[in-house]
């Protein structure tokens, strides 16, 4: 799916927490709050999934949510980035071995949909400055998708 | 309409909750009248990979529990596996640079706290204001650790980064700041028409239920219950301080349990923490900050090491018990189970929510802190039947029967 110009750099993000320890999540309102401000980027947090361009997920997906994640991924519009942040959302990092944890996020994402957009954010937690960074290249990957329209 | 009753189902991924959990609230009207709360969504199996690992490696497993209070939970991790180990003799120098890390974490919780609670009142400026002098703290935390959230400081025996003058002199700033900022901040809350309209008489957990439904920490002391691991079973730094309770009353206020309560008893708090932090730094005796620095030794003594132990902690949620059990010629540890603060607060949801209004419910879940991550557990499900089955405490007793029968046939026959 394309589209015009005048959408990528206002991106609204979903912030999904599926099994994450929390040192991410605050890390993400951090970047929110005035020493790092990413609002002045144009991102915004939004409430729904059906508003968002972008998904920022944290953590591993555990069993309970991994129904709830497909809803969700399927639930944001296209067309859509994926923004994983932290090392156990990337590879699922220190709980490798759990029984109660289905792998790390882009595994399971790529089984639902094979074509899906992701930028990897590691770090545990990673910096502010770090997401930021993400924010930036997830514009670069909106812009490929970009039509002539 | 009245005794009809809805269900108001909130959860796993709702914009109010930054974790995954799921409570269930029964409303008659604007009213809720019961809460359940169905938790288990955010479970890892942390104990169960704890198991598998020695003890060195759980330390950097015990601290990615949660978040926001890692460093407690590695903190009771280390106490519980060095008192199981055997290993008494803790450098004071150590003790003191515990003590001012576990402190360090409180203000920044405390701080996360106070913003929170202004977010869920719909006070945006006063959550932007926290979140700003919280970064005060967190600077701190970096220059010492070297990261923002996970620090990795304690082992067994000690802690594994010394804290340089140049530091000494950069934590001194940041308590001189606070200082000046934290009177300016408690006015923005206390001063506040709206906030103590909000918080004021709204989810009142009683000096009683407190004691009933075993609360802990910042939740209990705000209706005035006299209960702080620090002080009642003083550990490491805090046995050369003279603490006393934070209660609402010292602020003019009483301690009725409400929301406003427990504000005054955080950002009292806050104070309490950077006076601690401040008599640790000018009283910090020089010497070395570990038992043992040679890691393969001590992995060694760790495996020979038998014994079990509980490690007690204050987190700034409340007290937090970490039990571990090593047995000789076993790498690994052998029993590890945590007991974190959430779980005791959750309960007082009960006997808080009932009774509020549904605009409500947001600030009183607050109130207590919740930490998701810390607490989450699991429901028995039978794969072949799909049947939940719940523990009881009665089920308990049976089971704890049943085993004291089956040793007793072994024992004689």
């Amino acid at each position: 799916m394309k589209f015009n110009k005048t959408f990528d750099r206002a991106l609204w993000v979903f912030h999904l927490n599926t099994g994450s320890c929390n040192g991410c999540d605050i890390e993400i309102v951090a970047a929110l709050t005035p020493r790092y401000d990413v609002e002045r980027f144009g991102l915004k947090l939004v409430g729904s999934p059906r508003h968002a361009d972008v998904l920022l997920m944290t953590g591993p997906v555990t069993r309970a949510m991994a129904p709830r994640v497909e809803r969700i991924y399927r639930q944001t519009p296209e067309p859509k980035v994926v923004m994983v942040i932290g090392n156990c959302g990337c590879s699922t990092g220190v709980y490798y071995e759990s029984y109660n944890i289905l792998g790390p996020i882009d595994k399971f994402l790529k089984n639902i949909d094979p074509d899906v957009k992701i930028i990897y954010v590691p770090g545990c937690p990673p910096r502010p400055e770090a997401i930021i960074d993400a924010t930036a290249k997830a514009w670069l990957v909106l812009e490929g998708l970009r039509g002539d329209a | 309409m009245a005794g009809k009753s809805y269900t108001l189902p909130i959860g796993p991924v709702h914009p109010a909750l930054k974790e995954p959990t799921m409570f269930k609230l029964t409303v008659e009207g604007e009213i809720v009248t019961a809460v359940d709360v169905q938790p288990g969504i955010n479970h890892r199996g942390i104990e169960f990979i704890g198991m598998r690992r020695n003890p060195l490696q759980v330390l950097h497993l015990a601290e990615r529990i949660c978040g926001i209070c890692s460093i407690v939970h590695q903190y009771s991790f280390a106490l519980a596996s060095e008192k199981a180990a055997g290993i008494t003799e803790i450098p004071e120098r150590a003790q003191y640079i515990r003590t001012i890390m576990a402190e360090l974490e409180r203000v920044h919780s405390h701080l996360l706290w106070a913003g929170v609670a202004a977010h869920e009142l719909g006070f945006d400026t006063l959550l932007h204001w926290t979140w700003q002098l919280r970064e005060w703290v967190q600077d701190v935390l970096e220059i010492i650790s070297g990261n923002r959230v996970n620090y990795a400081m304690y082992i067994q025996g000690g802690v594994r980064r010394d804290i340089s003058p140049e530091v000494i002199q950069k934590l001194k700033v940041m308590i001189a700041d606070y200082r000046a900022g934290i009177d300016q901040l408690c006015k923005a809350f206390t001063d506040d028409r709206v906030f103590r309209h909000r918080t004021m008489g709204v989810g009142v957990l009683t000096y009683k239920d407190a004691v009933e439904t075993c609360a802990v920490g910042p939740t209990t002391r705000g209706s005035g219950v006299h209960k702080d691991v620090r002080i009642d079973q003083p550990f490491g730094g805090y046995a050369d301080l003279d603490l006393d309770y934070c209660l609402p009353e010292k602020m003019g206020y009483e301690n009725n349990g409400d929301t406003y309560a427990k504000t005054l008893v955080r950002l009292q708090e806050v104070v309490q923490s950077l006076d601690i932090i401040e008599f640790c730094l000018d009283n910090m005796p020089p010497g070395p900050i570990r038992w043992e620095s040679n890691m393969t030794k001590l992995l060694q003594h760790m495996k020979k090491a038998e014994g079990e132990a509980l490690g007690l902690n204050e987190a700034p949620r409340g007290e937090m018990i970490h039990y571990v059990k090593l047995n000789a010629g076993d790498e690994n540890v052998s029993i590890w189970k945590v007991r974190a603060s959430t779980y005791n607060n959750i309960l007082a949801w009960t006997k808080m929510l009932p009774g509020c209004q549904i605009a409500d419910v947001s600030i009183i879940a607050a109130a207590v802190d919740p930490c998701i991550g810390c607490m989450d557990r699991v429901t028995v499900v039978d794969q072949d039947t799909g049947k939940e089955k719940l523990f009881s405490n009665e089920d308990f007793y049976r089971a704890s029967i049943r085993k004291t029968r089956a040793y007793q046939r072994k024992v004689s026959p």
